[in-house]
């Protein structure tokens, strides 16, 4: 809290009668008091942090952020931002499991299954919420769901969201056949060989809940899931493994059908690929955010992460990326590309994307991802 | 001190920043791992430190991890037999070959200066549907669509062989240099054929070359990953990749750490079995 809004406060309780004149003089003294003295400190114990380290996806993303916020942010603070990369989720975990804390500072963490498994493994810090001002922009579901995780505070600050849908070859697939099969499209028998799929247990459980028309949230007959996973590995020419290779398959046309994320598919239309994207009913919806790492120095990270949030870089970001940013649309005017990427929720509500339950599926982790490791291999 | 005692000393001495070296980075990282093989992985990702053999337990027993690793070791035997059967010719070519013996060597290396992985990818652009081997074909009028080349078996052991051969070349190229070539000649005047001078003398002297090489093939096939992963189908997993999955994935470093140690302990094996034969100079020259 800054001492703006500490005086305000204090002032308010004095109008309302809470405290006496005696009192209220008292505790502007004090605070006045503490405030000459912690000062000085304050500000040596932030030169001391002399640089913040922040791992993302690379390419386009890490640009923007350097351009739009790490820059600006050393300026301002004299604070030097490093940039990591990784190649996956699971991969920056076992790397921040492996490593010292304060090794890791901010990553951008996918999903909120990725945020309680940094939870459930005691990485994660609290956020000081009256550091980041730019949070009075973001989706208020998006928040809502990580203080569900952490007891109604924040570790980290939600940034962009998108789905994963089906993509599909249109000289192959037409919109309406896509439309009409959905889910069941990747279990299509007329497309043995041509099929694609992620080799991720979640997006694989999710899928096959769908095709065997089941909650994604509450399957409750996994006989029948495991053996859609199965269907589905029969049916594949390749589980891929990054965005890149998704990319590739299709663009290559090695592969007619996959599941796929929005913001890649859309860089495969800009690149004037005819390739199509439905998100089925209760397709995969998901969101992305900035995650502050146990051990990290707070107040710089708050700082870094408000200038991330500032509109100007989340919007840049977004039109990097192709995934619509966490900002409200209703309190942001978010330029003329955003609202055309898939997605994007011009009521700022996202009603209508299905996100995953953190409980549900972190509960199931350990088993799923193991069944789903042999099934992948033939089981 | 003696001259006796500081002669004894000296081999030490010299020694000591390679050893530290081991020790430090392969000592001891082991013995990490060998410690967290007997934890255990909880509901939540985090390592339950203690004496479990629930890792091994499941490592040794379940016939999914058995009969992955078997299917790791067929795949590299198979290919250890393609570069063989590739590589000697290869090596027998530069061996016997005048005045650009540096040329074809440093051509044989060239693949070396290019990372593993863009040349595994490589194929991707050679055999995909879109690649140059399907362009021929379609624009020959030898096929009317695509063929579907990638991503099964033979592409994956295609991609071993591409990665391994030189390593055999080598060997094999190594051990022929150091046969006399007279004693070819000496075999054909006294009656045996080109062929025969060659099955009866040549080869037989250049096996250890072609078992070192062998070895290596084997070993570094069985303990890939990347490959299946770039060009491999949705069942052609390798037993490195359950490795990387239990890590990684599945944040189970215990039991990827019981499955990593029994992998070191059958290609240990075969490395002790080839060092009681042949010994490991004859590695350490194809190496060098």
């Amino acid at each position: 809290m800054d001492n703006t809004k500490r005086y305000e406060r204090l002032r308010e309780r004095y109008l309302n009668g809470d405290l006496d004149r005696r009192k209220f003089l008292g505790l502007i003294g004090a605070a006045g008091l503490a405030y000459g003295v912690q000062t000085p400190f304050a500000r040596h114990a932030m030169a001391a942090t002399e640089e913040v380290r922040f791992d993302g996806w690379g390419g386009v993303v890490s640009e923007a952020f350097r351009k739009y916020a790490f820059d600006p942010y050393t300026e301002k603070t004299g604070i030097k931002v490093v940039d990591g990369t990784f190649g996956g989720g699971d991969e920056y975990l076992s790397r921040v499991k492996a490593s010292q804390e304060g090794e890791y500072n901010i990553a951008h963490l996918s999903g909120v299954f990725d945020y309680a498994r940094y939870v459930n493994l005691g990485l994660n810090s609290t956020l000081n919420e009256d550091n980041i001002p730019n949070l009075k922009y973001v989706i208020p579901k998006l928040t809502d769901v990580f203080r569900g995780v952490t007891d109604g505070k924040l570790s980290c600050v939600p940034y962009d969201y998108g789905t994963t849908g089906i993509a599909y070859n249109r000289k192959y697939i037409s919109d309406d056949e896509a439309k009409e099969k959905g889910a069941k499209l990747l279990i299509d028998e007329a497309y043995k060989g041509k099929i694609g799929g992620w080799s991720d247990w979640r997006t694989r459980v999710w899928y096959a809940s769908l095709q065997t028309d089941q909650d994604p949230n509450n399957a409750t007959d996994m006989d029948a899931v495991w053996q859609a996973v199965r269907t589905n590995r029969d049916l594949l020419l390749k589980y891929w493994q990054s965005g890149a290779e998704l990319m590739s398959l299709l663009a290559e046309e090695e592969i007619y059908v996959t599941e796929g994320w929005s913001g890649r598919i859309y860089a495969l239309q800009e690149q004037g690929h005819d390739i199509g994207y439905i998100d089925p009913p209760n397709g995969f919806g998901w969101q992305e955010c900035l995650f502050v790492i146990k051990g990290s120095p707070m107040e710089a990270c708050e700082e870094l992460l408000n200038f991330m949030l500032a509109p100007e870089t989340s919007i840049a970001v977004a039109e990097g990326q192709n995934y619509p940013p966490a900002l409200d649309p209703t309190k942001v005017d978010l330029g003329k590309k955003i609202p055309t990427l898939p997605a994007f929720d011009p009521t700022g509500t996202l009603d209508g994307l299905t996100f995953a339950n953190p409980e549900y599926w972190n509960s199931h982790e350990q088993d799923w991802s193991k069944m789903f490791g042999r099934i992948q291999k033939g089981y | 001190m003696s001259v006796e005692a500081r002669e004894k000393r000296q081999p030490w001495i010299l020694l000591s920043p390679a050893l530290t070296a081991v020790g430090l980075l392969l000592f001891v990282p082991l013995v990490f791992i060998v410690v967290y093989s007997f934890w255990l992985r909880t509901a939540t990702g985090a390592d339950q430190a203690g004496f479990y053999l629930d890792n091994w337990n499941e490592a040794l027993t379940d016939p999914f991890y058995r009969d992955i690793l078997l299917g790791t070791l067929r795949i590299a035997a198979i290919t250890t037999i393609a570069c063989a059967v590739m590589g000697y010719p290869a090596a027998y070519f530069i061996a016997r070959s005048r005045g650009n013996k540096a040329l074809l060597l440093l051509l044989l290396m060239l693949p070396f200066w290019i990372s593993y992985i863009i040349r595994t990818m490589s194929w991707i652009n050679i055999l995909g549907v879109s690649g140059a081997v399907n362009w021929a074909l379609l624009n020959l009028g030898i096929v009317s669509e695509p063929v579907q080349m990638l991503y099964n078996e033979p592409t994956v052991i295609l991609g071993l062989v591409h990665f391994l051969l030189p390593f055999m070349v080598l060997n094999v190229y190594v051990a022929l240099e150091g046969i006399d070539v007279s004693l070819e000649d000496a075999a054909c005047s006294l009656g045996s054929t080109r062929w025969q001078a060659f099955r009866e003398v040549t080869l037989p002297l250049s096996l250890p070359g072609l078992a070192a090489g062998g070895l290596l093939c084997f070993v570094l096939s069985a303990g890939t990953y990347i490959t299946p992963l770039v060009l491999g189908g949705p069942t052609d997993a390798m037993f490195a990749n359950l490795v990387f999955e239990a890590i990684i994935t599945q944040l189970n470093w215990p039991l990827g750490s019981a499955l990593s140690l029994m992998l070191l302990a059958v290609l240990g094996t075969l490395v002790l079995i080839y060092n009681h034969y042949l010994g490991m100079g004859q590695l350490m020259k194809g190496l060098g």
